[in-house]
């Protein structure tokens, strides 16, 4: 019974806060209610008993969020209001809307006629940690190394771009501009 | 009727466990200014009650009773919700935090952690990084420039030590070889000399670090550097609103002290003749002692220098002592 409260709590916050991220014209409601939902979400793999996950899901989004966050402050003036600028909005809202029903129908079709089973369900004793690695480190090795070799390179190509940057903290930049 | 008795056992725990540490994070404020005082050759609060014990109830009253300023300009929802998001998730990060070891009471064994999840630390350190979203939304909704520098500061500053804190404790938990804030007190059952400081001692100084970073204390504390920015984050705050951000700073600095107590320095475990819970205590007492410590002695960094310390110099180090760990390991 109580799962069900969770359960339904969680929905409603969820999926109130995304509603928040997409209507609100303050970039403020938007990010905040964007962290707020990401963290809600984490809910449902603690009602799974997916701890690990929450968790990460969590901590996760913390970080990027906040990044979020960092570009908002740098590009707007967070308390006020944005002017969108839609011209067409009868034809956003109902391409928006199908779009949006497509996708659930795409994945709930074969949700709703196979009965879809877990291909590794949970053993009781073995810890969700455990329970990740091995699967990561079996079935999943390749896209995992393949996965991490991208994050490598996405991460050298980022310091590179601001490398040319990197040895100017304010002090040294003071000391520049006094030579001149 | 088991899982109901499961709810009302945790709500009671819950309860509990918010009502102590508010109040020793409340006493925490009346300790720091003896403590600084002491070390300033000053007194410190004196006037209300023996030695100023009572200072503690005339700042509450003075708290509660002022009037709640909420600023012209405010983005008045976000403006309200910060401190609460600050509070809230220093409370929610004690839910796995094991102060003491299991005891029984009237035929019944309590086990005082609120919930035993067996990613614990995880969840501790997650949850408690949340809470820099308390200073950040403080600041970008206070429509202030020094509240939004606080801001700014407070992304650089959880952008910084996030990454310490997690390369530092991944060398004892690999060690230890699960996350669950029980087992790791458990591995160091038997003296002061299976304490995990004496493995991992560059771990411990790093993780030490990073919980400095975490909580804004002294060497770190730039996102509310008077000095610098007026109050940071905090500025346009008055009344409660403004005590619930430090009732949840000192509840973070409790956690922390926790947590080290736990994964460094032996835990609940009992030493010699001086039972668990004793030690946990006097362990804790010793962090925050520790804390203030550095507030009397230590000048702050710019922030500049934190992202340089954290990254340049503390991330390598961390990233060492794990491949150091995982060859003696192996």
């Amino acid at each position: 019974m109580f799962e069900l409260i969770a359960f339904y709590t969680f929905s409603i916050l969820v999926i109130g806060m995304f509603g928040i991220v997409v209507f609100s014209k303050n970039a403020l409601y938007s990010m905040t209610a964007l962290a707020g939902g990401m963290i809600f979400i984490s809910g449902f793999y603690f009602l799974l008993g997916a701890d690990f996950l929450g968790v990460v899901q969590i901590v996760v989004y913390t970080g990027a969020v906040m990044a979020v966050y960092a570009f908002g402050m740098m590009f707007f003036d967070t308390t006020r209001d944005i002017k969108e600028n839609i011209k067409f909005k009868k034809i956003i809202y109902t391409l928006s809307l199908l779009s949006a029903m497509f996708i659930i129908f795409i994945l709930l079709a074969p949700v709703y006629s196979f009965r879809v089973e877990a291909l590794y369900p949970t053993i009781k004793g073995v810890g969700n940690i455990q329970m990740i690695g091995l699967i990561l480190f079996t079935k999943y090795l390749v896209p995992f190394e393949l996965a991490a070799i991208m994050l490598l390179a996405a991460m050298i190509a980022g310091i590179v771009l601001v490398k040319v940057k990197m040895e100017e903290t304010p002090s040294n930049i003071e000391v520049a501009k006094g030579e001149k | 009727m088991n899982e109901t008795a499961l709810i009302i056992e945790t709500v009671i725990k819950a309860v509990i466990g918010l009502a102590v540490i508010a109040g020793m994070g409340a006493f925490a404020t009346f300790i720091e200014r003896k403590v600084l005082a002491f070390m300033q050759r000053r007194l410190g609060p004196m006037h209300v009650g023996p030695y100023g014990l009572l200072q503690l109830a005339a700042d509450g009253i003075k708290l509660f009773t002022k009037e709640d300023i909420i600023p012209q300009n405010v983005v008045k929802p976000i403006f309200i919700l910060a401190p609460v998001v600050g509070v809230t998730s220093a409370f929610v990060a004690i839910a796995a935090v094991p102060y003491f070891p299991q005891f029984t009471l009237f035929g019944y064994t309590i086990h005082p952690i609120i919930s035993d999840i067996n990613v614990g630390l995880l969840f501790v350190m997650g949850a408690a990084s949340v809470g820099m979203y308390g200073p950040l939304l403080a600041g970008l909704s206070s429509h202030n420039k020094w509240a939004l520098l606080g801001g700014a500061r407070a992304v650089i500053q959880l952008l910084s030590f996030e990454v310490v804190s997690g390369l530092s404790i991944l060398a004892p938990l690999m060690m230890i070889g699960s996350l669950s804030l029980i087992d790791i007190n458990d591995f160091q059952i038997g003296g002061i000399t299976n304490w995990l400081v004496w493995k991992q001692p560059l771990a411990f100084v790093l993780f030490a670090i990073a919980g400095f970073a975490e909580t804004n204390r002294t060497p770190f504390d730039l996102i509310e550097f008077e000095a610098e920015i007026v109050s940071g984050y905090a500025t346009e705050y008055s009344g409660m609103r403004w005590g619930l951000f430090f009732v949840g700073e000192y509840a973070n600095m409790i956690t922390i002290s926790a947590l080290v107590s736990i994964i460094f320095m032996g835990g609940y475990n009992p030493l010699w003749i001086i039972p668990g819970a004793i030690m946990m205590l006097l362990k804790v007492s010793f962090w925050i002692f520790l804390f203030l410590w550095v507030r009397a002695a230590w000048p702050h960094v710019r922030p500049d220098q934190l992202m340089w310390v954290c990254w340049k110099v503390l991330m390598p180090l961390a990233l060492i002592n794990i491949l150091i760990t995982g060859i003696v390991l192996v």
